[in-house]
Protein backbone atom coordinates (compact mmCIF):
# COMPACT_ATOMS: atom_id res chain seq x y z
CA UNK A 1 0.00 0.00 0.00
CA UNK A 2 0.94 2.92 -1.03
CA UNK A 3 1.36 5.90 1.58
CA UNK A 4 1.91 9.77 1.17
CA UNK A 5 1.78 12.23 4.05
CA UNK A 6 2.55 15.62 4.94
CA UNK A 7 5.14 16.12 7.81
CA UNK A 8 7.32 18.34 9.45
CA UNK A 9 10.69 17.49 10.42
CA UNK A 10 12.80 19.41 13.03
CA UNK A 11 16.59 18.67 13.02
CA UNK A 12 18.39 19.19 15.82
CA UNK A 13 21.32 21.75 15.76
CA UNK A 14 23.62 18.02 15.51
CA UNK A 15 22.25 17.11 13.01
CA UNK A 16 21.81 19.88 10.31
CA UNK A 17 24.97 19.27 8.44
CA UNK A 18 24.75 15.46 7.79
CA UNK A 19 22.53 14.38 4.64
CA UNK A 20 19.69 12.15 6.38
CA UNK A 21 16.65 13.27 3.82
CA UNK A 22 19.26 11.59 1.31
CA UNK A 23 19.14 7.85 3.08
CA UNK A 24 15.04 8.23 2.71
CA UNK A 25 15.68 7.80 -0.97
CA UNK A 26 18.60 5.66 -1.38
CA UNK A 27 18.07 2.69 1.29
CA UNK A 28 14.03 3.53 1.67
CA UNK A 29 12.90 4.01 -1.86
CA UNK A 30 10.73 6.76 -0.34
CA UNK A 31 9.79 10.21 -2.70
CA UNK A 32 9.47 13.42 -1.20
CA UNK A 33 8.06 17.00 -1.97
CA UNK A 34 10.14 19.63 -0.03
CA UNK A 35 7.65 22.38 0.82
CA UNK A 36 9.56 24.35 3.00
CA UNK A 37 12.90 24.70 4.77
CA UNK A 38 14.99 26.35 7.06
CA UNK A 39 17.65 26.75 9.37
CA UNK A 40 18.54 28.28 12.34
CA UNK A 41 21.99 29.21 12.71
CA UNK A 42 23.42 26.84 15.83
CA UNK A 43 19.81 26.17 16.62
CA UNK A 44 18.04 23.95 14.17
CA UNK A 45 16.54 22.93 11.03
CA UNK A 46 13.22 22.54 9.98
CA UNK A 47 11.71 20.85 6.73
CA UNK A 48 7.91 20.79 5.70
CA UNK A 49 7.88 17.66 3.42
CA UNK A 50 5.39 15.33 1.71
CA UNK A 51 6.46 11.97 2.03
CA UNK A 52 5.80 8.92 -0.40
CA UNK A 53 6.03 5.33 -0.72
CA UNK A 54 5.03 2.14 0.76
CA UNK A 55 3.94 1.39 3.95
CA UNK A 56 6.65 -0.88 5.33
CA UNK A 57 9.01 1.91 3.21
CA UNK A 58 7.66 5.11 5.03
CA UNK A 59 7.17 3.25 8.61
CA UNK A 60 10.82 2.27 8.18
CA UNK A 61 12.15 5.87 6.95
CA UNK A 62 10.28 7.52 9.79
CA UNK A 63 12.37 4.62 12.35
CA UNK A 64 15.07 6.17 10.87
CA UNK A 65 14.34 9.85 11.01
CA UNK A 66 13.71 9.42 14.62
CA UNK A 67 16.27 6.88 15.95
CA UNK A 68 18.82 10.02 14.23
CA UNK A 69 17.17 12.43 16.31
CA UNK A 70 14.58 13.89 13.94
CA UNK A 71 11.75 15.13 15.76
CA UNK A 72 8.15 14.26 13.65
CA UNK A 73 5.33 16.32 13.66
CA UNK A 74 2.43 15.80 11.48
CA UNK A 75 1.85 19.39 9.53
CA UNK A 76 -1.97 19.74 10.14
CA UNK A 77 -0.60 20.22 13.66
CA UNK A 78 1.29 23.41 13.21
CA UNK A 79 -1.51 26.02 11.86
CA UNK A 80 -4.16 25.99 14.72
CA UNK A 81 -7.02 28.35 14.43
CA UNK A 82 -7.49 30.37 17.94
CA UNK A 83 -11.31 29.35 17.98
CA UNK A 84 -11.98 32.67 20.75
CA UNK A 85 -10.44 34.79 18.07
CA UNK A 86 -12.39 33.68 15.14
CA UNK A 87 -15.18 35.11 13.86
CA UNK A 88 -16.25 33.05 11.18
CA UNK A 89 -16.51 35.54 8.52
CA UNK A 90 -14.65 34.07 5.95
CA UNK A 91 -11.70 36.09 4.82
CA UNK A 92 -9.58 32.93 5.08
CA UNK A 93 -11.77 31.10 2.48
CA UNK A 94 -10.32 32.48 -1.00
CA UNK A 95 -6.66 32.73 -0.09
CA UNK A 96 -5.90 29.29 1.01
CA UNK A 97 -4.12 27.58 -1.99
CA UNK A 98 -5.66 23.96 -1.00
CA UNK A 99 -9.15 24.95 0.43
CA UNK A 100 -8.43 23.77 3.47
CA UNK A 101 -11.37 26.31 4.76
CA UNK A 102 -15.09 25.23 4.28
CA UNK A 103 -17.88 27.19 4.75
CA UNK A 104 -20.74 25.48 5.53
CA UNK A 105 -23.86 27.27 3.64
CA UNK A 106 -26.54 26.53 6.22
CA UNK A 107 -24.77 27.48 9.79
CA UNK A 108 -22.39 29.93 8.15
CA UNK A 109 -19.38 28.79 10.10
CA UNK A 110 -15.94 28.21 8.60
CA UNK A 111 -14.37 24.48 9.48
CA UNK A 112 -10.67 24.41 9.04
CA UNK A 113 -9.45 20.81 7.40
CA UNK A 114 -5.63 20.66 9.06
CA UNK A 115 -5.01 17.68 6.65
CA UNK A 116 -5.43 20.14 3.65
CA UNK A 117 -2.87 22.65 5.36
CA UNK A 118 0.28 22.96 3.67
CA UNK A 119 1.52 25.37 6.63
CA UNK A 120 1.99 28.12 4.07
CA UNK A 121 1.05 30.75 6.62
CA UNK A 122 -1.14 33.17 4.16
CA UNK A 123 -4.12 32.58 6.16
CA UNK A 124 -1.95 33.97 9.27
CA UNK A 125 -1.99 37.46 7.36
CA UNK A 126 -5.12 37.09 5.84
CA UNK A 127 -7.08 36.69 9.07
CA UNK A 128 -8.44 39.73 9.89
CA UNK A 129 -8.78 38.81 13.41
CA UNK A 130 -5.43 37.47 13.75
CA UNK A 131 -7.21 33.88 14.66
CA UNK A 132 -4.82 31.88 12.57
CA UNK A 133 -1.03 31.05 14.25
CA UNK A 134 1.82 29.19 13.58
CA UNK A 135 3.61 26.87 15.74
CA UNK A 136 6.43 25.11 14.64
CA UNK B 1 -53.96 46.55 12.60
CA UNK B 2 -51.66 49.40 12.63
CA UNK B 3 -50.03 49.01 15.89
CA UNK B 4 -48.23 51.81 17.42
CA UNK B 5 -44.37 51.47 19.35
CA UNK B 6 -46.09 51.96 22.46
CA UNK B 7 -48.61 49.43 22.09
CA UNK B 8 -45.59 47.13 21.39
CA UNK B 9 -43.61 47.93 24.68
CA UNK B 10 -46.77 47.22 26.88
CA UNK B 11 -46.82 43.98 25.63
CA UNK B 12 -43.09 43.78 25.96
CA UNK B 13 -43.28 44.79 29.34
CA UNK B 14 -46.44 42.35 30.04
CA UNK B 15 -43.59 39.37 28.77
CA UNK B 16 -45.71 38.43 25.89
CA UNK B 17 -44.34 40.55 22.78
CA UNK B 18 -43.74 38.37 19.82
CA UNK B 19 -40.08 38.58 18.38
CA UNK B 20 -38.31 36.93 15.72
CA UNK B 21 -34.92 37.47 13.86
CA UNK B 22 -35.02 39.37 10.31
CA UNK B 23 -34.00 35.46 8.82
CA UNK B 24 -36.98 33.45 11.00
CA UNK B 25 -39.62 36.36 9.81
CA UNK B 26 -38.68 35.51 6.01
CA UNK B 27 -40.12 31.70 6.30
CA UNK B 28 -43.18 32.65 8.81
CA UNK B 29 -44.42 35.07 6.70
CA UNK B 30 -43.74 32.69 3.53
CA UNK B 31 -45.88 30.03 5.52
CA UNK B 32 -48.69 32.34 6.91
CA UNK B 33 -48.78 35.54 4.74
CA UNK B 34 -48.11 39.16 5.28
CA UNK B 35 -51.54 40.21 7.27
CA UNK B 36 -51.49 37.31 9.53
CA UNK B 37 -47.89 37.93 10.37
CA UNK B 38 -48.35 41.24 10.65
CA UNK B 39 -50.50 40.75 12.95
CA UNK B 40 -48.80 38.06 14.70
CA UNK B 41 -45.32 39.29 15.30
CA UNK B 42 -44.30 42.40 16.87
CA UNK B 43 -40.62 42.99 16.66
CA UNK B 44 -38.18 41.85 14.13
CA UNK B 45 -34.31 41.95 15.43
CA UNK B 46 -31.64 43.02 12.51
CA UNK B 47 -27.97 42.59 13.45
CA UNK B 48 -24.35 42.80 11.56
CA UNK B 49 -20.76 41.68 12.43
CA UNK B 50 -18.02 43.56 10.43
CA UNK B 51 -14.82 45.76 10.15
CA UNK B 52 -16.51 49.12 10.83
CA UNK B 53 -13.42 52.07 10.51
CA UNK B 54 -15.63 54.75 11.09
CA UNK B 55 -15.61 54.15 14.52
CA UNK B 56 -13.69 55.43 17.73
CA UNK B 57 -14.26 56.28 21.27
CA UNK B 58 -13.90 59.28 23.58
CA UNK B 59 -12.50 58.72 26.82
CA UNK B 60 -12.01 60.81 29.85
CA UNK B 61 -9.11 59.89 32.34
CA UNK B 62 -9.82 61.53 35.15
CA UNK B 63 -7.96 64.71 36.65
CA UNK B 64 -4.57 64.34 37.87
CA UNK B 65 -2.31 65.99 40.82
CA UNK B 66 -1.00 68.07 40.05
CA UNK B 67 -2.77 68.61 36.79
CA UNK B 68 -2.23 68.35 33.46
CA UNK B 69 -3.75 69.59 30.45
CA UNK B 70 -3.63 66.65 27.82
CA UNK B 71 -5.76 69.40 25.16
CA UNK B 72 -2.62 70.35 22.83
CA UNK B 73 -0.40 67.61 23.84
CA UNK B 74 0.88 64.51 22.89
CA UNK B 75 -1.25 61.10 24.06
CA UNK B 76 -0.47 57.42 23.25
CA UNK B 77 -2.46 54.71 24.68
CA UNK B 78 -0.80 51.23 24.37
CA UNK B 79 1.74 53.46 22.42
CA UNK B 80 -0.71 54.31 20.13
CA UNK B 81 -1.34 57.72 18.95
CA UNK B 82 -4.72 59.20 20.05
CA UNK B 83 -6.49 62.75 19.53
CA UNK B 84 -5.71 64.90 22.33
CA UNK B 85 -7.17 68.26 21.27
CA UNK B 86 -10.56 68.59 23.47
CA UNK B 87 -10.24 69.54 27.01
CA UNK B 88 -7.86 68.75 29.89
CA UNK B 89 -8.77 64.89 30.72
CA UNK B 90 -10.39 64.40 27.43
CA UNK B 91 -9.41 62.24 24.41
CA UNK B 92 -10.54 60.79 21.27
CA UNK B 93 -9.08 57.44 19.69
CA UNK B 94 -9.81 56.33 16.49
CA UNK B 95 -9.96 52.74 15.23
CA UNK B 96 -7.25 53.54 12.92
CA UNK B 97 -4.88 54.96 15.19
CA UNK B 98 -0.84 53.19 14.80
CA UNK B 99 1.81 53.96 17.36
CA UNK B 100 4.23 56.15 15.81
CA UNK B 101 6.89 53.74 15.10
CA UNK B 102 4.76 51.16 13.17
CA UNK B 103 6.72 50.69 9.65
CA UNK B 104 3.25 50.99 8.27
CA UNK B 105 3.17 50.17 4.40
CA UNK B 106 7.07 50.80 4.22
CA UNK B 107 7.10 46.91 4.58
CA UNK B 108 4.92 46.10 2.19
CA UNK B 109 2.64 45.10 3.02
CA UNK B 110 2.26 46.12 6.33
CA UNK B 111 0.87 43.99 9.03
CA UNK B 112 -1.09 46.56 11.31
CA UNK B 113 -1.07 44.28 13.85
CA UNK B 114 -1.79 46.88 16.74
CA UNK B 115 -4.03 49.65 16.50
CA UNK B 116 -6.91 52.11 17.87
CA UNK B 117 -9.36 49.54 17.34
CA UNK B 118 -7.09 46.95 19.43
CA UNK B 119 -6.79 49.18 22.24
CA UNK B 120 -10.47 49.44 22.16
CA UNK B 121 -11.21 45.89 22.45
CA UNK B 122 -8.19 45.40 25.09
CA UNK B 123 -10.00 48.49 27.07
CA UNK B 124 -13.37 46.72 26.63
CA UNK B 125 -11.97 43.58 28.18
CA UNK B 126 -10.86 45.22 31.35
CA UNK B 127 -7.27 44.78 30.25
CA UNK B 128 -4.69 47.88 31.66
CA UNK B 129 -3.62 50.26 29.33
CA UNK B 130 -0.52 52.18 28.87
CA UNK B 131 -0.96 56.04 28.83
CA UNK B 132 1.76 58.28 27.97
CA UNK B 133 1.31 62.19 27.64
CA UNK B 134 3.50 64.80 27.29
CA UNK B 135 1.82 68.61 27.41
CA UNK B 136 3.05 72.51 27.43
CA UNK B 137 2.09 73.22 31.40
CA UNK B 138 0.26 76.00 32.39
CA UNK B 139 -0.76 78.09 35.55
CA UNK B 140 -3.75 75.95 35.99
CA UNK B 141 -1.98 72.90 34.44
CA UNK B 142 1.39 72.89 35.49
CA UNK B 143 2.28 69.10 34.42
CA UNK B 144 4.35 68.46 31.49
CA UNK B 145 4.52 64.28 31.46
CA UNK B 146 2.38 61.80 32.58
CA UNK B 147 3.12 57.87 32.64
CA UNK B 148 0.30 55.71 33.66
CA UNK B 149 -1.77 52.77 33.88
CA UNK B 150 -4.82 53.08 33.05
CA UNK B 151 -8.16 51.03 33.43
CA UNK B 152 -11.55 51.17 31.81
CA UNK B 153 -13.21 50.53 35.35
CA UNK B 154 -11.54 53.54 36.42
CA UNK B 155 -12.06 56.20 33.65
CA UNK B 156 -15.07 58.83 34.29
CA UNK B 157 -16.25 57.75 30.78
CA UNK B 158 -15.56 55.73 28.14
CA UNK B 159 -17.57 56.53 25.16
CA UNK B 160 -17.79 54.43 21.95
CA UNK B 161 -18.80 57.01 18.88
CA UNK B 162 -18.96 55.71 15.39
CA UNK B 163 -19.50 58.21 12.91
CA UNK B 164 -20.47 55.74 9.93
CA UNK B 165 -21.69 52.25 10.82
CA UNK B 166 -24.27 49.95 9.58
CA UNK B 167 -23.75 50.52 5.66
CA UNK B 168 -27.07 49.88 3.95
CA UNK B 169 -25.48 47.95 1.56
CA UNK B 170 -21.92 47.76 0.07
CA UNK B 171 -19.33 46.77 -2.55
CA UNK B 172 -18.31 43.36 -3.51
CA UNK B 173 -13.92 44.02 -4.51
CA UNK B 174 -12.96 42.63 -7.24
CA UNK B 175 -9.07 43.22 -8.67
CA UNK B 176 -9.26 43.35 -12.21
CA UNK B 177 -5.25 43.78 -12.59
CA UNK B 178 -2.20 41.22 -13.11
CA UNK B 179 -1.19 41.75 -9.63
CA UNK B 180 -2.45 41.12 -6.03
CA UNK B 181 -3.58 43.93 -4.11
CA UNK B 182 -4.26 44.71 -0.21
CA UNK B 183 -7.37 46.89 0.16
CA UNK B 184 -9.59 47.51 3.28
CA UNK B 185 -11.79 44.38 1.20
CA UNK B 186 -9.09 42.43 2.22
CA UNK B 187 -6.75 40.28 -0.08
CA UNK B 188 -7.54 40.56 -3.63
CA UNK B 189 -6.50 38.69 -6.23
CA UNK B 190 -5.10 39.22 -9.38
CA UNK B 191 -7.31 38.55 -12.52
CA UNK B 192 -10.07 38.43 -10.81
CA UNK B 193 -9.47 35.76 -8.41
CA UNK B 194 -11.37 36.41 -5.61
CA UNK B 195 -14.63 38.12 -4.53
CA UNK B 196 -14.98 39.80 -1.21
CA UNK B 197 -18.41 41.24 0.20
CA UNK B 198 -19.16 42.80 3.76
CA UNK B 199 -22.63 42.30 4.47
CA UNK B 200 -24.92 40.42 6.97
CA UNK B 201 -27.56 40.73 3.74
CA UNK B 202 -31.00 40.10 4.84
CA UNK B 203 -30.12 40.50 8.29
CA UNK B 204 -28.05 43.68 8.31
CA UNK B 205 -30.86 46.36 10.22
CA UNK B 206 -30.91 48.98 7.20
CA UNK B 207 -31.93 46.63 4.60
CA UNK B 208 -34.63 45.66 7.00
CA UNK B 209 -36.23 49.33 7.28
CA UNK B 210 -35.13 50.98 3.40
CA UNK B 211 -36.60 53.99 4.13
CA UNK B 212 -35.63 54.95 7.98
CA UNK B 213 -39.47 54.69 8.30
CA UNK B 214 -38.82 53.24 12.49
CA UNK B 215 -34.62 53.98 12.73
CA UNK B 216 -33.96 57.09 13.31
CA UNK B 217 -32.68 59.31 15.47
CA UNK B 218 -32.55 58.57 19.13
CA UNK B 219 -33.33 55.12 18.96
CA UNK B 220 -32.21 52.75 21.25
CA UNK B 221 -29.70 49.60 19.39
CA UNK B 222 -27.80 46.86 20.58
CA UNK B 223 -23.98 48.33 20.39
CA UNK B 224 -20.75 46.55 20.90
CA UNK B 225 -22.74 44.12 23.57
CA UNK B 226 -24.38 47.13 25.08
CA UNK B 227 -26.89 49.39 24.54
CA UNK B 228 -26.06 52.47 22.54
CA UNK B 229 -28.09 54.82 20.25
CA UNK B 230 -28.45 56.22 16.66
CA UNK B 231 -26.76 59.67 17.57
CA UNK B 232 -26.93 60.89 13.83
CA UNK B 233 -27.56 60.16 10.47
CA UNK B 234 -24.14 58.26 9.31
CA UNK B 235 -21.42 60.39 7.44
CA UNK B 236 -21.51 59.55 3.69
CA UNK B 237 -25.27 58.74 4.02
CA UNK B 238 -26.68 58.71 1.10
CA UNK B 239 -30.48 58.04 0.57
CA UNK B 240 -30.51 58.93 -2.45
CA UNK B 241 -28.62 55.98 -3.77
CA UNK B 242 -30.50 53.62 -6.76
CA UNK B 243 -33.08 51.43 -5.41
CA UNK B 244 -35.04 48.05 -6.70
CA UNK B 245 -38.72 48.02 -6.74
CA UNK B 246 -38.90 47.32 -3.62
CA UNK B 247 -36.96 50.05 -2.02
CA UNK B 248 -33.86 47.77 -1.51
CA UNK B 249 -30.94 50.20 -2.31
CA UNK B 250 -28.32 48.54 -4.94
CA UNK B 251 -25.40 50.95 -4.04
CA UNK B 252 -24.07 52.13 -0.69
CA UNK B 253 -26.56 53.92 0.61
CA UNK B 254 -28.20 54.66 4.00
CA UNK B 255 -25.36 55.09 6.85
CA UNK B 256 -25.75 55.79 10.91
CA UNK B 257 -23.72 57.51 13.49
CA UNK B 258 -23.55 55.17 16.54
CA UNK B 259 -22.80 56.38 20.06
CA UNK B 260 -22.74 54.20 23.32
CA UNK B 261 -21.48 53.39 26.91
CA UNK B 262 -18.39 50.92 26.45
CA UNK B 263 -18.38 50.44 29.50
CA UNK B 264 -21.32 48.04 29.19
CA UNK B 265 -19.87 46.94 25.95
CA UNK B 266 -17.84 43.37 25.67
CA UNK B 267 -15.06 42.75 23.80
CA UNK B 268 -16.87 39.99 22.02
CA UNK B 269 -18.94 42.73 20.13
CA UNK B 270 -16.29 45.22 19.38
CA UNK B 271 -12.45 43.33 18.02
CA UNK B 272 -9.42 45.10 16.76
CA UNK B 273 -8.85 44.36 13.24
CA UNK B 274 -5.86 43.89 10.74
CA UNK B 275 -6.25 44.56 7.54
CA UNK B 276 -3.07 43.52 5.77
CA UNK B 277 -1.33 46.02 3.79
CA UNK B 278 -4.43 48.67 4.39
CA UNK B 279 -4.65 49.74 8.23
CA UNK B 280 -6.23 48.70 11.57
CA UNK B 281 -9.78 49.12 12.60
CA UNK B 282 -12.42 47.72 14.82
CA UNK B 283 -15.25 45.22 13.99
CA UNK B 284 -18.52 45.77 15.44
CA UNK B 285 -21.82 44.18 16.39
CA UNK B 286 -24.68 46.40 15.63
CA UNK B 287 -27.94 44.89 16.22
CA UNK B 288 -31.39 47.00 15.88
CA UNK B 289 -35.04 45.98 16.59
CA UNK B 290 -37.79 47.27 13.70
CA UNK B 291 -41.08 47.51 15.17
CA UNK B 292 -43.65 45.89 12.72
CA UNK B 293 -46.44 48.80 13.22
CA UNK B 294 -48.29 47.69 10.15
CA UNK B 295 -48.01 45.34 7.30
CA UNK B 296 -45.99 47.77 5.08
CA UNK B 297 -42.82 47.70 8.03
CA UNK B 298 -43.58 43.97 7.63
CA UNK B 299 -42.65 43.62 4.38
CA UNK B 300 -39.82 45.40 4.68
CA UNK B 301 -38.45 42.59 6.71
CA UNK B 302 -39.48 39.86 4.90
CA UNK B 303 -36.26 40.73 2.58
CA UNK B 304 -34.43 38.12 1.54
CA UNK B 305 -30.75 37.73 0.24
CA UNK B 306 -32.08 36.86 -3.62
CA UNK B 307 -33.66 40.76 -3.60
CA UNK B 308 -30.72 42.46 -2.46
CA UNK B 309 -28.45 43.18 -5.42
CA UNK B 310 -24.54 44.53 -4.74
CA UNK B 311 -22.34 46.66 -7.54
CA UNK B 312 -19.04 44.46 -8.32
CA UNK B 313 -16.06 47.19 -8.17
CA UNK B 314 -12.28 46.81 -9.75
CA UNK B 315 -10.25 48.13 -6.87
CA UNK B 316 -7.15 48.18 -8.76
CA UNK B 317 -8.06 50.90 -10.58
CA UNK B 318 -11.94 51.98 -10.62
CA UNK B 319 -11.95 52.68 -7.10
CA UNK B 320 -8.61 54.45 -6.44
CA UNK B 321 -9.38 56.68 -9.26
CA UNK B 322 -13.30 57.19 -8.42
CA UNK B 323 -14.42 55.44 -11.67
CA UNK B 324 -18.13 55.26 -11.34
CA UNK B 325 -17.52 52.09 -13.93
CA UNK B 326 -19.23 48.59 -12.15
CA UNK B 327 -18.55 44.97 -13.61
CA UNK B 328 -21.57 43.35 -12.67
CA UNK B 329 -24.35 43.34 -10.10
CA UNK B 330 -25.04 40.24 -7.76
CA UNK B 331 -27.32 39.17 -5.53
CA UNK B 332 -25.93 38.36 -1.74
CA UNK B 333 -28.07 34.65 -2.74
CA UNK B 334 -25.52 34.39 -5.43
CA UNK B 335 -22.36 35.88 -2.83
CA UNK B 336 -23.35 33.79 -0.24
CA UNK B 337 -23.30 30.37 -2.37
CA UNK B 338 -19.47 31.00 -2.98
CA UNK B 339 -18.94 31.61 -6.64
CA UNK B 340 -20.03 34.10 -8.59
CA UNK B 341 -20.14 34.43 -12.33
CA UNK B 342 -18.00 37.67 -13.77
CA UNK B 343 -17.56 37.91 -17.27
CA UNK B 344 -18.08 34.34 -17.91
CA UNK B 345 -15.15 33.76 -15.24
CA UNK B 346 -16.40 31.68 -12.12
CA UNK B 347 -15.14 33.50 -9.15
CA UNK B 348 -14.55 32.32 -5.52
CA UNK B 349 -16.56 34.93 -2.70
CA UNK B 350 -15.48 35.90 1.11
CA UNK B 351 -17.05 37.80 3.05
CA UNK B 352 -15.93 40.00 6.06
CA UNK B 353 -18.75 40.07 8.11
CA UNK B 354 -19.64 37.29 9.87
CA UNK B 355 -23.23 36.22 9.26
CA UNK B 356 -23.38 33.58 11.94
CA UNK B 357 -22.20 36.07 14.57
CA UNK B 358 -24.77 38.62 13.50
CA UNK B 359 -27.42 35.84 13.50
CA UNK B 360 -26.26 36.09 17.42
CA UNK B 361 -26.54 39.54 17.56
CA UNK B 362 -30.39 39.26 16.60
CA UNK B 363 -30.92 36.72 19.21
CA UNK B 364 -29.29 38.60 21.87
CA UNK B 365 -31.49 41.54 21.14
CA UNK B 366 -34.59 39.15 20.74
CA UNK B 367 -33.72 37.68 24.30
CA UNK B 368 -33.20 41.46 25.93
CA UNK B 369 -37.08 42.14 24.26
CA UNK B 370 -38.23 38.97 25.18
CA UNK B 371 -37.26 39.52 28.84
CA UNK B 372 -38.53 42.87 28.82
CA UNK B 373 -35.21 44.50 29.38
CA UNK B 374 -35.12 46.45 26.05
CA UNK B 375 -37.93 48.72 25.21
CA UNK B 376 -38.34 49.79 21.46
CA UNK B 377 -37.76 53.66 20.90
CA UNK B 378 -39.59 56.04 18.44
CA UNK B 379 -37.24 58.42 16.23
CA UNK B 380 -36.75 61.56 18.25
CA UNK B 381 -36.02 63.13 14.58
CA UNK B 382 -36.34 61.05 11.49
CA UNK B 383 -32.65 60.24 9.15
CA UNK B 384 -32.70 62.22 5.92
CA UNK B 385 -34.53 60.43 3.65
CA UNK B 386 -35.37 60.19 -0.32
CA UNK B 387 -36.96 63.41 -0.64
CA UNK B 388 -34.08 65.23 1.15
CA UNK B 389 -31.73 65.84 -1.54
CA UNK B 390 -28.73 64.69 0.77
CA UNK B 391 -25.70 62.89 -1.62
CA UNK B 392 -22.55 62.61 -0.99
CA UNK B 393 -20.69 64.74 -2.59
CA UNK B 394 -16.47 63.89 -4.06
CA UNK B 395 -13.95 66.55 -2.86
CA UNK B 396 -13.87 69.48 -5.28
CA UNK B 397 -9.88 70.36 -5.12
CA UNK B 398 -9.03 74.02 -5.52
CA UNK B 399 -5.56 74.51 -6.38
CA UNK B 400 -3.65 76.90 -4.08
CA UNK B 401 -1.51 79.67 -5.53
CA UNK B 402 0.88 80.95 -3.22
Amino acid sequence: MIVSKKIVLHFPGRLVERPIVYHLIKDYDLEFNIMKASIIPDEEGLMVIELRGNQVNYDKGIKFLKDTGVRIQSLGQNVLRNESRCTHCGACITVCPTRAFKLDTETRLISFDDTKCIACGLCLKACPLRAMELHF
Amino acid sequence: MPKTIEEINEKIRKGNAVVVNAEEIIGIAKEKGIKKTAQEVDVVTTGTFGPMCSSGAFINIGHSNPRIKLGGGRVYLDDVQTYAALAAADLFIGANALPDDDPRNRIYPGEFNFGGGHVIEKLVDGKDIRLTATAYGTDCYPRKKLETWINIKDVNEAVLFNPRNAYQNYNVAVNLSNKIIYTYMGILKPNMGNANYSTSGQLSPLFNDPYYKTIGIGIKVFLGGGIGFVAWQGTQHNPAAPRTERGVPTRGAGTLALIGDMKQMSSDWLIGTSMLGYGCTLTVGVGIPIPVLSEEMLEYTTVTDADILAPVIDYSSAYPHMETEILAEVSYAQLKSGWIVIRGKQIPTASLSSYSRAIKISNILKEWIQNGKFLLTQPVEALPGIDSGIKPKPLKERPIVE
